[in-house]
């Protein structure tokens, strides 16, 4: 336990005898009985997770739209107090320096949500931007706890729990909200692929929420069941999908990218040019024919030709399928291109298919 | 705390090890083992009539989260695997002396002396 960080929620994770690992720096629960259960609390039910690891950035003054347009690859232009956009800050060579939640509290403050990993890179990177911009940064990543309630029954739960009623709350929507004299900022939004929300409080706040939760048998969930929760819904992981080495183009994530539009944003000359004159790879959804499973790193071969390599797979919790999120080669990239996965000393058959993993059992 | 049978051989690999007959056991993981991998989704197994030798990988059992290498505990030929695994890999984690992964007829059998008895076993996993 050297060295690690932790959240204001450890002492519950231990009590409740969670197995824990080091991430990102902190102590943090992989899973407290088993994460196929708590997989399936959040894809039927509810499911409650610590994500007070996560970073939060807060940029204030005078010129914040305009700056936080030039760091943030989506729409912050469009945005009205009140909502979210999620997307990517670049650096100049158009690869990924981290994807974030970007919330608008008004045309003067808007508060980032970053990978805990990150936070010390993100922070100096968005400090070293500010040149020429009236605008103040802080890291207020130590001021928050946080957790993620998820799941299809989430809103009906907290109503009943916390007499907060979040029907009104649109997804990508947040506001605040009072409880015991906490006050909450609650987000419909989430890294699960399920309804569900996000929230904000002081350490006190945070605490007293989990216990609520954990007294009326919420299923506490940790990081193995985030990991399998987000894959299946097609959400990119920093460090897998998208990393310092891999653009938004590459990552198949151009959706979050504002490329049509007329505003400059940091890195958009190199993804302009790579999609122009060499885009030679993409993350793409791969399946394998046979009971196997596809785990991160293995490498994927056609023929004898090495073409890339499996960012994220499982044995999908929900679906049952050998399935994985994968960075291939064009143009092997196309749909039903047959290809083999390397797992351990043997080479199994797949192909190559859409990312929409959930929709068929939906 | 671990379950560990009486009886048994073990491995340092967290395998336990039956004799059933003379020369013919069955390999399986420990109660142990079962619980530091959480849910196991599938066992890969080798066919019958491979040979496996003591030390080596032969196979892996995989939960949600990872692949972890199964290595021989001793040598010989594999002459049944438990095709019950395939299907329900979750009586790995449910029973775990019970679900057998392989039978194997030893080519070595004072290879046996080399493993742990269930006190041994004990310590190394209490350390």
């Amino acid at each position: 336990m050297e060295n690690y960080k932790v959240t204001p929620l450890h002492e519950e994770h231990i009590k409740l005898n969670a197995k824990m690992v080091n991430f990102a720096g902190f102590h943090m629960p992989i899973s407290y009985t088993s994460i196929k259960e708590e997989h399936e609390a959040v894809r039927n039910n509810v499911g409650m997770f610590d994500v007070s690891h996560m970073g939060e950035i807060i940029i204030k003054g005078k010129e914040a739209q305009k700056f936080v347009e030039y760091l943030f690859t989506n729409h912050v232009e469009t945005l009205k107090a009140g909502e979210i956009n999620y997307g990517m800050m670049l650096n100049n060579g158009g690869t990924v320096i981290d994807d974030l939640l970007v919330y608008k509290i008004n045309d003067e403050e808007f508060f980032l949500v970053v990978n805990a990993s990150n936070i010390g890179k993100d922070y100096s990177h968005i400090v070293e931007q500010t040149d020429g911009f009236d605008v103040v940064v802080e890291n207020a990543s130590e001021e928050y706890a946080e957790i993620a309630i998820q799941g299809p029954n989430t809103e009906k739960m907290i109503h009943k729990l916390l007499g907060i009623d979040l029907s009104d709350l649109k997804f990508f929507n947040f506001n605040n909200y009072e409880y015991h004299n906490h006050s909450l900022l609650i987000s419909r939004t989430g890294y699960t692929g399920e309804d569900g929300f996000e929230i904000y409080g002081s350490d006190e706040a945070i605490i007293e929420l989990w216990n609520i939760f954990i007294d009326q048998s919420i299923t506490p969930c940790g990081l193995g069941s985030r990991d399998t929760l987000r894959f299946e819904a097609n959400l990119p992981l920093y460090g897998h999908e998208i990393s310092n080495e891999i653009t938004p183009i590459e990552a198949g994530l151009k959706y979050f990218v504002k490329i049509d539009s007329n505003i400059n944003f940091l890195g958009k000359a190199a993804l302009i040019d790579q999609m122009e004159n060499s885009l030679t790879r993409r993350v793409v959804g791969l399946e394998l024919k046979q009971k196997s499973i596809p785990r991160e790193g293995y490498k994927v071969f056609k023929d004898d030709e090495e073409i890339g390599y499996i960012t994220t797979g499982y044995l999908s919790i929900t679906t049952g399928k050998p399935i994985a999120l994968a960075m291939i080669n064009r143009p092997y990239t196309k749909r039903g291109t047959e290809v083999s996965v390397q797992v351990r000393n043997k080479m199994i058959p797949g192909f190559i298919r859409n990312k929409k993993f959930l929709k068929e059992t939906k | 705390m671990s379950k560990i049978l009486e009886g048994l051989y073990y491995s340092e690999d967290h395998e336990w090890v039956k004799v059933l007959e003379d020369n013919i056991v069955l390999v399986g993981i420990t109660d142990f083992a079962q619980a530091e991998l959480g849910d196991v989704v599938f066992v890969d197994l080798p066919e019958e009539g491979d040979e496996i030798v003591q030390g080596e990988e032969f196979g892996a059992v995989e939960s949600v989260k990872a692949a972890s290498d199964l290595v021989a505990p001793v040598s010989g030929e594999v002459i049944e695997i438990n095709e019950d695994l395939v299907g329900e890999p979750e009586k790995v984690n449910e029973e775990p002396y019970e679900a057998w992964f392989i039978k194997v007829k030893l080519s070595d059998p004072k290879e046996l002396d080399s493993l742990l008895n269930n006190k041994a076993y004990k310590e190394e996993i209490s350390e």
